[in-house]
């Protein structure tokens, strides 16, 4: 069978995307979790999120970096039913 | 006359600053210019050997800030090439003898004279750093393709950015294109994309480096040495040149041809 290892080089290139981003952004890991909760939880007030696409991550954009949130919504319909 | 002042700095230490800066420096007075590099690692003395002229030295960068001596008198003349002159630094002192204002007078009266100062600035981020930035307006950042090394790049690139002295630009150091092939060594392309800045030296692996230093010899006068063709190319490149970077091959005897085929092109 196929023995897929990830070389060396690109696992370096991963850990630095990642360490680069918090370096960047002067953010933790732990600190970006908490970031993303508290901005779903401002945001619930106002509209029902669906939870299971919720995607929020901050993205290399040359040298600046993005915070991008894709936030799935539940049609209003739903709520209207309830 | 009105000097350039290119700034040579890396965040972490060992990635061959130093070397670098002795290359670019001759290599940029082997086509003519006038140049005057300037150690800034006060405390870490190390141009003057790299570029063989530590039994000259009598007076110092801290010297001519101190008012001990006159500027001509801490210049060190190179022996091999007429237009190249070194301010070493001061070994008994410290980087608080220096601040960035005295750099920025140095390098005032300096551009008159010359065409381009190179200043070799020393590891990390405190005021050896702040007082070479000070006076740049170019900055080249050197890295390895190695974890730790690209990170502290990107602080200083940072850094450099918010110091408004940016964009910086990158050379790529002691890249090993087996290493590379195998996937065991970060390409110049994953460096680029990390770092997001414009790249001008890719310099290889290259044994005659040490073999240089070790004589006080910057490899960039060796013709046979593919390190010394990519300084070179990086000082075309500064000097305005658009010079293609080398096709890296893992086996120099190949190289060596394709060396001389580039040179022919760019002379």
């Amino acid at each position: 069978m196929f023995r897929r290892k990830q070389k060396s080089a690109s696992s370096a290139k991963d850990r630095l995307q990642f360490v680069l981003i918090h370096d960047r952004t002067n953010l933790t890991p732990e600190q970006m979790n908490r970031l993303k909760d508290e901005l779903l939880a401002v945001l619930a007030k106002y509209v029902s999120i669906d939870g299971q696409g919720v995607n929020i991550s901050v993205e290399q954009d040359g040298r600046e970096q993005r915070l991008l949130a894709d936030i799935p919504l539940k049609p209003a319909e739903t709520l209207r039913r309830r | 006359m009105a000097a350039k002042v290119i700034t040579v700095t890396s965040g972490k230490g060992g990635v061959g600053k130093t070397t670098n800066v002795a290359n670019i420096a001759a290599g940029l007075a082997l086509g003519g210019s006038k140049v005057v590099c300037i150690d800034g690692d006060i405390g870490l003395r190390n141009l003057d050997v790299v570029l063989g002229l530590e039994n000259r030295i009598v007076y110092d960068l801290v010297d001519v800030i101190e008012g001990r001596c006159r500027l001509r008198q801490a210049m060190i003349k190179d022996k091999r090439i007429a237009d190249l002159y070194l301010i070493p630094a001061a070994q008994t002192r410290d980087k608080t003898a220096v601040s960035p204002s005295d750099m920025v007078r140095l390098c005032d009266q300096l551009r008159l004279e010359f065409d381009w100062i190179v200043i070799d600035c020393p590891a990390g981020i405190e005021r050896g750093f702040r007082n070479a930035l000070a006076p740049a307006d170019m900055v080249l950042v050197v890295t390895n393709p190695e974890i730790s090394a690209v990170r502290d790049a990107d602080r200083i690139i940072g850094l450099v950015e918010a110091e408004e002295k940016g964009p910086a630009l990158l050379i790529l150091n002691r890249v090993n294109m087996e290493m590379v092939k195998r996937g065991d060594m970060l390409t110049p392309d994953d460096v680029v994309d990390l770092l997001a800045i414009e790249l001008i030296g890719i310099i290889p692996e290259d044994e005659q480096v040490l073999v240089g230093s070790n004589q006080g010899v910057p490899v960039v006068f060796d013709q046979k040495s593919r390190a010394g063709q990519a300084f070179r190319n990086v000082c075309a490149r500064l000097n305005g040149e658009n010079v293609p970077f080398m096709e890296l091959e893992a086996r120099p005897a190949l190289f060596g041809r394709l060396g001389k085929l580039f040179r022919g092109a760019a002379n």
